[in-house]
C-alpha cells in the first residue's frame, strides 16, 4: 500500500466508525428512552384506574 | 399484535453491535484482503461501497412501496410511518450513491458528472422524485389524506427502480462498467467475496438505521399521548 492509499483506508475507517459509534450510542439511548416510556404509560394507566375507582355515585 | 410483534424483534443495540461487526469484516476484506483491480487499481475498492449503497437505496424504495401498498390495502395504520421513514433512509443512501459515485467518476473518468450517460441521469431522476415526495408529505397536513397522498406517490416511484437499474444493462458500454451480467459476475475471488461481504453489510447498516429512526418517532407519537392537554 502507498501512503496515499493508506489515507484513502484511513478515511474509509474514520467515517465507518463515527457513523457506527452514533448507531450504537443512540440505539442504547432509544432503548434505554422506550423503557422510560413504557413506565410512564403504565403508571399513567395506574393512576387512570385508580380515579375511576375512587369515583362514588349517588 | 404489536406485542407479539416485539417479542420476535431483534433488539436494536444488538443490531447495531452486529452491523460494527460485519462492517468491520468488510473493510478489513476490501482494504486488506481483496486484489487492486488489474485496469483501475486502488480506485476501484469504492465500487464495494457505491454498488452495496445503491442496491440498499433500491432497496429502501421497495420496502417504501411495500409498507405504502399495505396502507392502502388494509389499511395498516403502522404502515404509512414505516414508508415514510424506508423513503428517507432510501433518499440518504441515494445521496450517498451519488456522492460515491462522482468520487469514483472523477479518478475513472475523469469528470464529476456525465449529463450524456442515461444511468447516471435515470438515478437523479429517482432521487428527485423521492425528494419531492417530502415536500407533498408536509404540504398536506397530518391524517388519512396525507397518508394516501404520500402512499400512492411512494408507489409510483418505485416503477423508477427497475427502469434506473435497467439503465445500467441498457445503455451503452461507454462508461459505466457492468458488473454483474447473464454469464455472471466480472469479478472474481476475493473480489466477489468482498462484494457479497459488503452487500449484506451495508443492508444491515441500513436496516438498523431505519429501526432507529422509526423507534425514534413512536417515542416521539407515544409522549405526545402521554403529555397532559
Amino acid at each position: 500500500m502507498t501512503t496515499v492509499e493508506k489515507y484513502v483506508t484511513a478515511a474509509y475507517c474514520v467515517i465507518f466508525a463515527v457513523v457506527l459509534a452514533y448507531v450504537v450510542l443512540i440505539s442504547l439511548k432509544l432503548q434505554r428512552l422506550e423503557r422510560d416510556v413504557a413506565e410512564l404509560e403504565r403508571r399513567e394507566a395506574k393512576t387512570e384506574d385508580d380515579e375511576r375507582e375512587t369515583v362514588h355515585v349517588g | 399484535m404489536e406485542t407479539v410483534d416485539r417479542q420476535y424483534r431483534v433488539p436494536l443495540p444488538a443490531l447495531a453491535v452486529a452491523s460494527l461487526i460485519c462492517i468491520t469484516v468488510s473493510l478489513v476484506i476490501v482494504f486488506f484482503v481483496a486484489p487492486n483491480d488489474a485496469v483501475l487499481g486502488f480506485s476501484q475498492k469504492i465500487f464495494y461501497f457505491h454498488v452495496s449503497i445503491a442496491f440498499t437505496a433500491y432497496a429502501c424504495f421497495a420496502v417504501g412501496a411495500w409498507k405504502a401498498f399495505r396502507l392502502l390495502w388494509k389499511r395498516d395504520p403502522r404502515a404509512d410511518l414505516e414508508s415514510y421513514v424506508a423513503v428517507h433512509q432510501g433518499v440518504i443512501f441515494g445521496v450517498l450513491v451519488l456522492i460515491t459515485g462522482s468520487i469514483w467518476a472523477k479518478y475513472s473518468w475523469g469528470h464529476w458528472w456525465v449529463w450524456s450517460e442515461d444511468e447516471l441521469v435515470l438515478f437523479l431522476v429517482l432521487f428527485l422524485f423521492y425528494c419531492a415526495y417530502f415536500m407533498l408529505r408536509f404540504s398536506v397536513d397530518a391524517g388519512p389524506q396525507r397518508e394516501n397522498f404520500s402512499a400512492v406517490y411512494a408507489l409510483f416511484g418505485v416503477v423508477l427502480v427497475p427502469v434506473s437499474f435497467l439503465a445500467i444493462r441498457l445503455a451503452k458500454p461507454f462508461l459505466h462498467p457492468e458488473i454483474f451480467t447473464r454469464h455472471g459476475a466480472n469479478l472474481g475471488g476475493w473480489m466477489l467475496v468482498a462484494y457479497l461481504v459488503t452487500q449484506p453489510s451495508v443492508l444491515l447498516l441500513a436496516y438498523t438505521l431505519y429501526r432507529i429512526e422509526l423507534s425514534g418517532k413512536r417515542l416521539d407519537l407515544r409522549l405526545r399521548e402521554l403529555r397532559p392537554a
